[in-house]
């Protein structure tokens, strides 16, 4: 498989401090590929360096250290630039221009003809269902509007790569879902999508492969199947009729016990425990209503002292 | 150059779309309009009220767009972040610069010819056969070129300061360096009367590297029925073109390296 992103050992340091600035580093010996065709998910929470990666490839930034390529090119090169997109991160756009004046500002940049620029908006303003806001001032456009006009001038150029910091943020749960269906789309078409979030769930449901970041360092990096495997799967029982002075006897093996309106809900480290909190629940005549593997939020994989076995492995 | 031309049109559709400049050019027209009375009440000394006042309103707002669209101009698009997605794409960051420079350039040049126009308007309204008007006419168009020149100057000065530093503080060395800069011509006579040796060298110092805006100056010259010499405005173009360059590629320079955080 062709690699179309090669992150090599990049460094950043920012200097911090007014009078005797000391460097402080956002992004450590990051190395990644990427390969043609596949939506490729950045993950992390914030200040982890998503965000100054993605600005280094769009050369907004100059990294410390280390190099990158797109496309075989340098990250520099103005050729290559006309093959790729991007979408910035809580984009804002010239608010007194109209979406399609917009759109036709950047297909002039791409050196795009008046029938293509024209052909192009169209379809990108259907696309992003912006049809109807296409001579309307982007000072007039929601947060989800501006996000999708965003997605739109970066795929003025029909890219064969298209970068999305955030993409998700700001939308509302039909908005996030059209998001994911146009990113979708893109891969059908056979384009590379590498898309920064901190949301685990768009990741679950798009990615190929992941590579995540925590406090700038590569904290995991393969295929999410493979990364999920290597977290702890708490789980979740919850059951009825317990009486109070059995609570004890749960809490001595349970990791967490919460009493509600409608019983226990009995948390444990993983699904060894199971057997021994049946076990209890019999003994005490209670009920079990439901076991649920809870998933370790992304927060709670990135505070984990120890990286997964994963950690600064390619899983290809 | 097609990327130049294409920001340049982007920057003179949004000077057109922007209420500041409409406000000031509303001032400047209601200013020049004003001179057709002050004319009336100067007992035939239109012929030189006129032209000054003009050639003088159309300096000041010209300066004042110049100035605060100038600075503006690059800062902004870094603090909304609409420079963000610009640059991701194939645009090299010295030909943002320049389209960004051209497009000013181009709305100020508008707001001349609107401005000049309305001063040979009213020029024509209150000279109309008297002796020599039709000269001074003629010298109008030269003088406002020069002043355009110099607009251009003020928005490279402009540029560079905000290429590294505040709004507000690129407004404030501009306009210092506007002010020195029109007394730029006194300042060897006044190293010369000085008796302290570092006050005289940094008087001399400053008047070989700050742009020398009095060269630009030929209005009271035109007021009085002259004709700019043609080598004059020849020289005085190549100043500017000289000076402007150097301008445009130190802030290319500074701009080039700046990190977008």
């Amino acid at each position: 498989m062709k690699t179309v992103i090669e992150i090599d050992n990049l460094c950043k340091d920012y200097m911090v401090g007014f009078w005797r600035p000391k460097p402080q580093r956002a992004l450590n010996n990051l190395s990644l590929q990427v390969n043609e065709g596949e939506i490729f998910g950045f993950l992390g929470g914030n200040g982890a360096g998503k965000t100054t990666t993605l600005k280094i490839l769009m050369t907004l930034m100059f990294p410390t250290s280390g190099s990158a390529k797109i496309l075989g090119k340098s990250i520099d090169d103005l050729e290559m630039r006309k093959q790729i997109g991007y979408l910035p991160e809580a984009p804002y756009f010239y608010d007194y221009l109209t979406a399609k004046e917009f759109l036709d500002y950047c297909g002039k940049i791409f050196g795009l003809s008046n029938d293509a620029r024209n052909r192009r908006i169209n379809e990108l303003l259907k696309l992003v269902d912006l049809d109807f806001a296409a001579d309307r001032q982007l000072r007039k456009f929601s947060k989800g509007m501006l996000q999708r006009i965003g997605i739109a001038q970066a795929l003025v150029n029909d890219p064969k790569i298209v970068f999305m910091d955030e993409p998700m943020s700001g939308l509302d749960p039909i908005g996030r879902r059209e998001v994911r269906e146009i990113i979708r789309s893109l891969r059908e078409q056979g384009k590379t999508i590498f898309f920064s979030t901190h949301i685990l769930s768009d990741v679950e449901v798009l990615c190929d492969r992941v590579a995540i970041l925590r406090k700038g360092d590569l904290a995991g990096y393969g295929k999410l199947s493979e990364l999920e495997g290597s977290r702890d799967a708490t789980m979740e029982i919850s059951v009825q009729g317990i009486s109070n002075e059995n609570l004890p006897h749960f809490c001595a093996k349970a990791q967490k016990v919460v009493q509600t309106a409608s019983g226990l809900q009995i948390q444990i480290p993983d699904q060894s425990h199971i057997d021994e909190i049946l076990l209890l629940v019999r003994k005490y005549d209670g009920k079990i209503i439901s076991i649920n593997p809870v998933k370790t939020a992304l927060e709670d994989f990135f505070v984990k002292e120890k990286t997964s076995s994963l950690t600064k492995q390619a899983l290809v | 150059m097609n990327t130049i031309l294409v920001i340049a049109q982007n920057t003179f559709r949004e000077s057109v779309r922007d209420k500041v400049l409409y406000n000031l050019l509303f001032f400047a027209v209601l200013l020049v309009a004003s001179s057709l009375i002050i004319g009336e009440l100067s007992l035939n000394q239109e012929k030189l009220i006129i032209p000054r006042m003009g050639l003088s309103v159309m300096l000041f707002f010209g300066g004042l767009i110049a100035i605060f669209i100038g600075t503006g101009l690059v800062y902004k698009e870094i603090d909304k972040r609409t420079i963000y997605a610009m640059l991701a794409k194939p645009i090299g960051r010295g030909e943002f610069i320049l389209g960004k420079f051209f497009g000013l350039g181009l709305t100020l040049l508008v707001n001349c010819l609107v401005m000049l126009s309305g001063i040979l308007l009213s020029y024509a309204i209150l000279s109309y056969n008297t002796d020599g008007s039709v000269a001074i006419a003629w010298a109008l168009i030269p003088a406002g070129y020069l002043i355009f020149l110099q607009l251009l100057l003020i928005v490279a000065i402009g540029l560079l300061f905000s290429s590294f530093s505040s709004p507000a503080l690129s407004i404030t060395l501009s306009i210092i360096i506007y002010i020195i800069g029109s007394l730029s011509k006194d300042l060897p006579v006044f190293a010369q009367t000085i008796p302290f040796i570092i006050t005289k060298y940094l008087a001399l110092f400053l008047y070989y590297i700050l742009p020398n805006f009095s060269n630009f100056n030929y209005i009271t010259y035109v007021a009085q029925g002259n004709m700019i010499p043609l080598n004059d405005i020849l020289t005085v173009t190549l100043y500017a073109v000289i000076y402007t360059t150097l301008l445009l590629v130190a802030t290319i320079a500074i701009f080039q390296k700046r990190n977008f955080k």
